[in-house]
């Protein structure tokens, strides 16, 4: 209907004489039409997903502005990367390799831990996920909604993003995918009023729900008894409940404790892990919905030439496209 | 009647920058301020040149608002088309008022708008919202003699052939 109507005023008459002899239905009807619509809309896409592929087809039209809006941000990446002295990128080459070593010693032993562990639960007949593959997701510097805590990458469906995905950085887990169009994909952050994470803390293993607040560097944990066992300084990590987190990845740090007698709940405040005002890369994860038994390895995903798999990790991290490949790339 | 005339790129034109001023990250507290420019764009339009932006327009830049904000489809369809109809009928009263009381005229649309916003965001999920949730009225009507102003000189300089 409003295409139809779009296209009508560019008949070949002037505006004048069409002022005179107005056609067309009066602008009540039209409003009465563009309020139906979009009642229409509000019920349809509360009630179902129906109108995603609708929503997907007009954020084609749309995205080009998110990344004409994001160009500044990457152009003044970019000169200030090639303007940047010798000196200070040999510094943070150094400090790079000497992380990257660092790491590497670490990853080591984590195969053949890993390998120990699946062969444990074996025996328990327990089953094992593993086998993630990650996307590295660049932010767009774009501001839609100034009172969520939502995101906005660069990579959508095309890239296999879809909703309820979870979204890691280096430190931490950021959010989860909240909803993926073709180009971009919105990501909810942990610390959206909306959003609530299934964590335990790794001391102990006592098993909670950490709720958002708003604000980007606080977590809500409203649902432990006055007596629960922990302290400020216990890390939270994903307990795996729930499915779509995998279990594992540090979450936050508790900060506070205030108990409260006179209620049956105390007040317990988290700080999150992960950098969430200060990120511009991402990973996006694929968690293998199928459970891993003794010995067989997951099949990568080769459709997709982005998705790195992490399986075997020493081998397939050094291909990552890490800071350090990139940087020296710039620099020859 | 002649000087209305003025083709459909310069008005799609202020809508898409309009759009992008709408999604840029403004530095620190200037985010939670920013007004809703698409709307007061399509208002200048509205009232300048009635007869080239309806409701139907206006419904449609709002479904792309929707797309490029990731609200719940129809809100902002259903917010512009309320405003622009309140424009279409106003507007040749609204030509006649000066800035300032077209201003006043602006923020209660902008109120409006708002209102509208906060009502179908709490029916969808009730949440608590910071007071800044309001300020963008403010600022919109503050931006509006600016918008009137340069969108005036867009109106009537030389038509390109």
């Amino acid at each position: 209907m409003g295409y139809a109507t779009l296209t009508q005023p560019t008949l070949k008459r002037h505006p004048a004489i069409k002022l005179l002899f107005a056609t067309g239905p009066s602008i009540n009807t039209r409003l009465l039409v563009a309020i139906i619509a979009s009642v229409a809309l509000l019920i349809t896409e509360h009630t179902s997903q129906r109108l995603d592929s609708l929503r997907a087809s007009l954020s084609i039209l749309v995205d080009p502005l998110k990344y004409l809006v994001n160009l500044p941000t990457i152009l003044i990446e970019q000169t200030s990367d090639s303007v940047r002295s010798y000196s200070s990128l040999k510094n943070e080459n150094n400090k790079l390799r000497d992380e990257q070593f660092i790491d590497k010693t670490r990853l080591l032993k984590f195969d053949s831990l890993e390998k120990e562990n699946i062969r444990l639960r074996a025996l328990l007949e327990n089953s094992f996920k593993l086998g993630e593959q990650l996307l590295i997701a660049e932010l767009l510097s774009i501001n839609t909604a100034p009172y969520e805590n939502i995101v906005v990458v660069n990579k959508g469906t095309r890239f296999g993003v879809h909703p309820q995905q979870p979204v890691l950085d280096a430190n931490g887990v950021v959010g989860q995918v909240f909803r993926a169009l073709p180009f971009s994909s919105e990501i909810m952050l942990i610390t959206d009023p909306n959003h609530a994470i299934p964590v335990q803390v790794n001391r102990n293993g006592l098993l909670t729900i950490a709720v958002g607040s708003g604000q980007l560097n606080r977590l809500n944990l409203p649902f432990l008894p006055n007596n629960a066992d922990i302290r400020p300084g216990d890390l939270l990590i994903t307990s795996g409940l729930g499915g779509t987190f995998p279990s594992g990845y540090p979450v936050a740090v508790v900060d506070d404790f205030t108990p409260m007698t006179n209620k049956p709940f105390v007040n317990i405040t988290a700080t999150p892990k992960a950098m969430l005002d200060r990120n511009r890369e991402l990973l996006i994860v694929w968690s293998d919905t199928s459970p891993v038994s003794l010995g067989t390895s997951t099949t990568t995903n080769e459709t997709n030439p982005e998705v790195h798999t992490s399986t075997p990790p020493p081998k397939n991290r050094t291909q990552h496209e890490t800071p350090e490949n990139k940087h020296t790339g710039e620099t020859r | 009647m002649m000087n209305n005339y003025i083709g459909s790129g310069r008005i799609i034109t202020t809508i898409i920058m309009a759009m992008c001023l709408r999604i840029v990250p403004w530095p620190g507290f200037l985010t939670g301020i920013n007004p809703d420019w698409v709307l007061l764009v399509l208002i200048y339009w509205s009232i300048a040149i009635p007869e080239r932006v309806g409701i139907f327009h206006a419904w449609t830049i709002g479904l792309l608002t929707d797309v490029l904000t990731g609200r719940l489809f129809g809100q902002y369809a259903l917010a512009y088309s309320l405003v622009i109809y309140i424009c279409l009928i106003m507007h040749k009263r609204l030509r006649q008022f000066p800035l300032h009381q077209q201003a006043f005229f602006i923020f209660f649309c902008l109120l409006f708008t708002q209102i509208l916003l906060f009502w179908l965001k709490n029916i969808q999920n009730p949440a608590q919202l910071h007071a800044s949730f309001w300020l963008p009225v403010f600022t919109g009507t503050f931006c509006w003699p600016f918008i009137y102003t340069v969108l005036r000189r867009v109106r009537l300089s030389r038509r390109t052939k």
